[in-house]
């Protein structure tokens, strides 16, 4: 350790700041079924490059919103759900908010305290008017504020629009448990609230892909109408390929037509259509059962290595006896993990062990490796 | 409005018990939506699914807005399949692009416009992004302007002008005006009135230009129009903001398409300029493009870049990078770049010999007309003069 605490404290910085997936050896990963599929792409003679459909390729769309609610969806079952191919997860939730601020003139949206820092200008340049934050991170007790969470939503304007993450929440990794959720809908559909999901990191999370739709099904299943922005940068390693998908369940199929409509105008001014070569992929994978397969396979090794970090540093912590609890290293859930380190803490972290993370403590659990865990415990442990 | 959708009788509300015990009344009856309208169908894309759905075997479609080869099919080009296996072996990451895309493809795109040697780039005087391909870098212009622009905050568009213009200007806040450009009497340009209506425009107004091959009428200005309409946009201190979607692919010789563009750059115009890939490389659902600010200093070509990815982040991030690996790889390999003007040329080429065999054959049948403005218009598209029963 010492040699690692002598390499990394002079020549190398840490960081812990990525936004992608990183190997144990600390390297982007391609999907191995992603390169499989574009390989079988390329020598497909029939395909070329010419535009998709303005809502983009259906073979993905549908796809992606089968995957997101469920084959057994009652939502899709009766023809009530419909997806849109969008520049990834930005590109749904900004073509989501300019449908709900030109369409149904909404003004108001909520987003947690903290919340992914992009959410607020995607709203705001969508024309929403009216940004408030919910509760949601306790930072003394580390965990979901609930009661605060409630409680604005109690006090939060009919139409208003709440952005909820659908796991894995960013930044804190702070997710709510199943009976948390369902406090949450009462709220919301008593209060005549409108959910937007964001749901960047399904399957990635735990690992199964059930399991992190469970807040999406859940409010499918109970009647709501909400739409949901999904990402493929994470779970399908296609950063910078930007696809995307903006889902949209209503409850009235004599509505599809004129949202289509609607929201094809959106984006026609906005960009005309989607990216082809990332829409190809996540549709040829997600709709055949071998390559389907494969990239589950791929999607639990990434939400292992992740899960394994969590457990590993934790450990070490605990070992070293360093001061406080470090719980929720293992509760909380995703990528990001807010440690409770203060910024003079995270400060003394980069000048002395030239580890970098953020102000706010949130570390990528993706930057800690086999090879680098044991230093980051130590450096945590000296600078608590 | 929603709310009164939602007062809106509950005749199909049911009570159900669902898999987590409660009963919740299933798809409220009421819902959001009930007032969205049916929007107006695209023009455009319109014809093209009445194509589709047409059974007749003799069909034809001309009212596709990407070429097709001498059999009517999709065209992949030599040079960008090339470039797409040396792309594959090369096994890049996934990772995410900068927010102006890569440094490379911007400095390519911007030199492929105004020349090798031009001096703008060489002084760092353009900010430049990848855009989502032609409509998305004219939309990143027109939420730029909408936000920066010191002037008048009204674009001046061509009479006609490509159909999307009106909806990516008004979506971004700027208002839309005209000024004439197509003489339907002649098939050809309006200069004379062109040349009025743009000394009437309000000084520092915006002023949008078809840098060549005009969509929809194929229409361009010829050289020395172009200078003067250069003198009378800097006399009325107005705004120019080049639209440029086909170099290359309108005479089948880049510098000669960027004639008007450069033209205005080496006369002192400060202008946004935005490029497509989509046609000319081929490139179509790949969305390669790019959009550049042209200022008069370092500094205001860094500021303006930082206000720029201020808006390319809440709308999508990062681009696409793909369609612009593609372009790159094209672009900075000499052999690979002269494939592709090979091929663009002979794309060129294609469509300028298709016009000429129409008009011989318009006259080889008997027509009486004057079939002329065929051949006198250039790009992708004509205007034939033929009315709507016609049609």
């Amino acid at each position: 350790i010492m040699k690692l605490f002598i390499y990394f404290s002079t020549n190398a910085s840490l960081i812990l700041t990525a936004l992608a997936y990183r190997t144990d050896e600390g390297k982007p990963w391609v999907l191995p079924v992603v390169r499989k599929t574009e390989k079988q792409l390329a020598d497909d003679e029939a395909l070329n490059h010419e535009y998709l459909p303005v809502l983009g390729l259906q073979a993905c769309s549908s796809a992606a919103t089968r995957m997101l609610l469920g084959a057994e969806s009652r939502a899709l079952l009766e023809g009530l759900a419909f997806g849109v191919q969008t520049l990834s997860g930005t590109g749904a939730l900004r073509v989501g908010a300019e449908f709900l601020h030109r369409q149904l003139k909404y003004t108001t949206f909520y987003y947690s305290s903290p919340t992914w820092e992009n959410h607020h200008l995607v709203f705001t340049n969508a024309g929403f008017a009216e940004p408030r934050q919910y509760r949601y991170w306790n930072s003394e007790t580390r965990s979901l504020d609930l009661d605060g969470f409630l409680e604005d939503l109690r006090a939060a304007p009919k139409d208003s629009v709440i952005i909820l993450h659908a796991c894995a929440h960013n930044p804190t990794g702070c997710d709510p448990t199943s009976e948390q959720w369902t406090q949450i809908a009462d709220v919301i559909e008593e209060k005549q609230l409108f959910p937007f999901f964001d749901s960047a990191y399904q399957g990635f999370a735990s690992g199964d892909l059930e399991k992190d739709a469970w807040a999406v099904r859940y409010f499918a299943d109970r009647g709501f109408e909400f739409v949901c922005a999904q990402s493929f940068a994470k779970n399908f390693g296609l950063y910078n390929e930007r696809v995307g998908n903006l889902t949209v369940v209503v409850n009235n199929a004599v509505h599809l037509q004129p949202m289509k409509s609607q929201l094809t105008l959106i984006v026609r001014g906005m960009y005309s259509n989607p990216p082809n070569h990332g829409g190809r992929i996540v549709a040829t994978v997600l709709n055949n059962p071998q390559l389907f397969e494969e990239w589950k396979e791929s999607v639990r090794t990434m939400a292992k290595r992740i899960l394994d970090m969590r457990k590993g540093l934790k450990e070490r912590l605990e070992k070293l006896g360093t001061p406080g609890t470090w719980d929720h290293i293992v509760t909380q859930i995703g990528m990001f993990s807010y440690t409770g380190l203060s910024p003079q803490q995270v400060k003394h972290l980069t000048e002395k062990y030239h580890i970098y993370l953020l102000k706010s403590g949130r570390i990528n659990m993706c930057g800690l490796t086999t090879k680098n865990i044991d230093y980051v415990a130590k450096a945590i442990h000296e600078t608590v | 409005m929603a709310t009164s959708s939602r007062i809106a009788s509950v005749s199909t509300s049911l009570l159900k018990n669902n898999q987590y015990g409660i009963s919740s009344v299933v798809g409220r009856a009421s819902s959001w939506w009930s007032h969205v309208e049916m929007g107006p169908p695209d023009a455009i894309l319109g014809v093209t699914e009445a194509y589709k759905r047409d059974t007749n075997p003799k069909k034809i479609n001309l009212g596709v807005g990407a070429y097709r080869d001498d059999n009517g099919k999709p065209y992949v080009l030599p040079s960008v399949l090339k470039a797409e296996e040396r792309l594959s072996a090369k096994k890049l990451d996934k990772e995410y692009a900068p927010i102006a895309g890569s440094a490379e493809f911007c400095n390519l795109s911007i030199n492929l416009a105004l020349g090798e040697d031009n001096e703008q780039s060489k002084n760092g005087l353009n900010a430049t992004l990848q855009g989502i391909s032609g409509t998305g870098s004219l939309r990143i212009g027109a939420a730029f302007l909408a936000k920066f622009f010191p002037g008048n905050k009204e674009v001046y568009l061509p009479t006609p002008s490509w159909g999307n213009h009106t909806p990516i200007f008004k979506h971004s806040g700027l208002n839309v005006q005209q000024y004439r450009y197509y003489d339907p009497k002649t098939c050809g340009f309006d200069f004379q009135g062109a040349l009025q209506d743009i000394a009437k425009i309000p000084e520092k107004s915006i002023i949008l230009f078809h840098a060549c091959a005009h969509n929809p009428t194929g229409v361009d200005p010829k050289p020395e129009q172009w200078a003067e309409i250069s003198k009378v946009v800097q006399q009325k201190k107005l705004f120019p903001f080049f639209d440029m979607a086909y170099q290359g692919f309108a005479s089948g010789d880049v510098a000669r398409d960027a004639f008007a563009v450069r033209h205005f750059v080496k006369n002192g115009h400060e202008i946004v300029l935005t490029q497509s890939y989509a046609k000319n490389m081929g490139l179509y659902g790949e969305r390669a493009g790019a959009f550049s600010l042209i200022t008069s200093s370092k500094e205001a070509a860094q500021t303006t870049l930082s206000q720029l990815k201020i808006i390319v982040r809440p709308m999508y991030s990062n681009p696409p990078i793909h369609g612009a690996r593609i372009v790159t790889e094209i672009l900075s390999d000499p052999s690979l770049k002269s494939q592709w003007l090979q091929d663009v040329k002979g794309m060129a080429d294609r469509i300028i010999s298709v016009r000429t065999q129409l008009r011989d054959n318009l006259k080889k049948e008997g027509s009486q007309r004057d079939w002329s403005h065929i051949t006198d218009q250039i790009g992708m598209f004509c205007f034939t003069g033929m009315n709507q029963q016609q049609v």
